[in-house]
């Protein structure tokens, strides 16, 4: 009878599992091998290259642009996503008119695909005649090709997805802000506390679980959001704005150096498991869990 | 000492009027309790002395001073909640003296208050634990912990025991009163729960649809209930009211007028007026008849131990027992004879 009852387990489990392997664990697995083997080119076959893609890397100097700017990416849009989607929360979780209003226009930009969204910031971009320069040029300044120049473009990128992402973490604070009782903020307001000094003693540590969330999802995000790039500037001007993820996909699938997309795969796989699971270690001890 | 004084208060939402047109005043060092069913504004009322909500007419003062439209802080007041309002991410001890920080009281006098309160309400141990370690009687004490040390002259209460149990509900009851006593705490508590206003209270203020019905010690108003409401309100099982047309010697009262008698002064006589047994209901010391005269439901407290009647039975009361209420529902001038 018990037999019977895990054949029937296993059938049904069957089904999701061979997809997850097939698709998921196996692909990772042998990305992690390819990594170890050459790129297989002509009737050339791949052949055991031991740490030799490793070295390479790290004596890519494109390697290492794609690394910075990430990095500098990444430490631009955790941040200030987060702030502003706390900021935008604590606005339209108020008593204000035109609250259902508000809250649709901040989360329209979420639901917009970023290939759209990065071709209309391009107009917004455009020297001369798009919205910045247009504002610029009221007070007299000349115009700025903000995505075509090295010292702008990966800012020009950055904003992009700040804007993109920040009404999707609204919601998730707007959500933890509606679970904390209407009596603590009473009962500290009677105790003579402040707006300010309610929000970092009480609101702030109480909504922790939900940055921590949050904050996880926008690291993945850093590595993950790189479709506007494409339309934008290409990882240029001069590699000025290459993420990591677009230098994979320039490795793989234009230049289909195979063994090489695959050893920067693993390494931003790595980059991923570190941050991930040092967030939860570091941050689960300052966070309160109801 | 601080009293308060509430005069010609009124809260509306839209059309709806949720307080309408009260007065009271609460003695400094008393302890008030605004009594109602669910919905008949006692806590709308609280939380506007609290400053919680925006009054929309009238005057509060506290301590002599105007606070109508003051900040929930300048009102002087402390608070405790029905649920507690306890920082789920402090400790009791964080939880106790947030206040304290908050207005920067100094530490020395911080721990000497946190002290004082911890022994007074048995805290002592608990102080390192979260809220949701305590129960709810403890948190309960936590709550009152907060409302102490804050030293406010005025302590509001809003349903703070409605979450515990019958057993604790009743041992609370006596250390909140102690405790207010002990310390001469101008207090105002809301309540639904006529036991806890009747053992607690100076002064019962019941309120009913936004007004105030009546004003009185609890004695007084058990005794000489202003309104049908109050009389009805009060005591269990509730007034028994007997229209007068069925009651000898009230023929001269307009009609729509009623005889109030409590079960307990009501007792089986032949001569009283008829009515008919419906149902017995066994208490152990009591029993509870219930009985129809017309359409009206009486019930009668009887000692268990007299015979049990069935049929019809005569009812009657002792002279000056009695409580005539005209047809708008308000008390007439004492009975008199019946």
């Amino acid at each position: 009878m018990i037999k019977r009852e895990w054949i029937h387990a296993w059938l049904l489990l069957a089904p999701a599992l061979l997809l997850l392997f097939a698709f998921t664990h196996l692909p990772a697995v042998q990305t992690v091998f390819d990594s170890f083997w050459s790129t297989p080119r002509g009737r050339r076959p791949a052949v055991f290259v031991g740490l030799d893609n490793y070295q390479r890397m790290l004596a890519d100097p494109i390697f290492i642009k794609a690394m910075v700017n990430n990095a500098i990416y990444a430490l631009i849009t955790i941040p200030a996503s987060i702030a502003l989607a706390l900021s935008m929360a604590l606005f339209v979780s108020g008593k204000i008119r035109g609250r259902g209003t508000l809250r649709m226009a901040y989360f329209t930009p979420t639901v917009l695909p970023l290939i759209a969204v990065a071709n209309i910031w391009l107009f917004f971009y455009l020297p001369g005649f798009g919205l910045f320069d247009q504002i610029r040029g009221l007070f007299g300044f000349g115009p700025i090709n903000w995505v075509g120049q090295p010292t702008t473009a990966l800012y020009a990128i950055t904003a992009v997805t700040i804007w993109n992402q920040a009404g999707f973490f609204m919601i998730f604070f707007l959500a933890a802000l509606q679970t904390i009782p209407e009596s603590l903020r009473e009962a500290a307001a009677l105790e003579g506390a402040s707006r300010w000094t309610i929000f970092w003693r009480i609101t702030w540590p109480l909504i922790m679980p939900t940055t921590l969330f949050v904050s996880v999802n926008a690291t993945i995000n850093a590595f993950r959001m790189v479709d506007h790039v494409f339309i934008m500037t290409q990882g240029g001007p001069n590699n000025a704005s290459i993420l990591l993820l677009y230098y994979i996909y320039d490795q793989g699938f234009r230049f289909w150096d195979t063994a090489y997309a695959a050893t920067l795969t693993v390494v931003m796989v790595a980059i991923l498991c570190v941050v991930g699971i040092g967030q939860f270690f570091l941050l689960d001890r300052r966070v309160h869990y109801r | 000492m601080s009293g308060i004084h509430v005069s010609e208060l009124s809260k509306r939402w839209g059309d709806v009027h949720a307080v309408h047109d009260v007065s009271f005043e609460v003695e400094p060092g008393t302890l008030t309790v605004l009594l109602g069913p669910s919905g008949c504004g006692k806590s709308t009322t609280l939380r506007l002395i609290a400053g919680l909500d925006d009054v929309s007419s009238g005057t509060i003062q506290i301590g002599g001073r105007d606070v109508t439209n003051a900040p929930p802080a300048e009102h002087g007041v402390a608070m405790v909640f029905q649920s507690y309002a306890l920082f789920p991410h402090l400790s009791v001890r964080e939880n106790i003296i947030f206040g304290l920080k908050v207005r920067r009281v100094d530490a020395a006098e911080r721990d000497r208050r946190l002290k004082r309160a911890s022994e007074l309400l048995n805290l002592s141990e608990l102080l390192d634990r979260r809220p949701n370690q305590l129960s709810g009687g403890q948190q309960q004490r936590v709550a009152l912990g907060r409302a102490i040390v804050a030293e406010a002259p005025v302590c509001l209460m809003d349903e703070p025991l409605s979450n515990l149990d019958a057993k604790l509900r009743a041992d609370m009851r006596v250390e909140i009163r102690a405790l207010q006593q002990r310390l001469g705490l101008t207090m105002v508590y809301v309540t639904h729960d006529q036991v806890e206003a009747m053992t607690m209270a100076d002064t019962i203020v019941v309120m009913n649809q936004g007004r105030i019905e009546q004003i009185a010690s609890p004695r007084e108003l058990y005794t000489r209930p202003a309104t049908t409401f109050c009389a009805r309100f009060i005591g269990t099982p509730p007034m028994n009211l007997i229209p007068s047309e069925h009651v000898h010697g009230h023929e001269e009262l307009p009609p729509g007028s009623a005889i109030g008698v409590r079960a307990e002064d009501l007792h089986l006589d032949s001569a009283g007026v008829p009515a008919t047994v419906e149902s017995v209901e066994y208490l152990g010391a009591d029993e509870l008849i219930t009985a129809r005269i017309g359409a009206a439901k009486v019930v009668v407290r009887q000692p268990a131990r007299a015979d049990t009647p069935s049929g019809t039975v005569g009812l009657a009361w002792s002279p000056g027992v009695a409580h005539v209420f005209g047809p708008d529902g308000k008390r007439l001038e004492e009975a008199q004879g019946i």
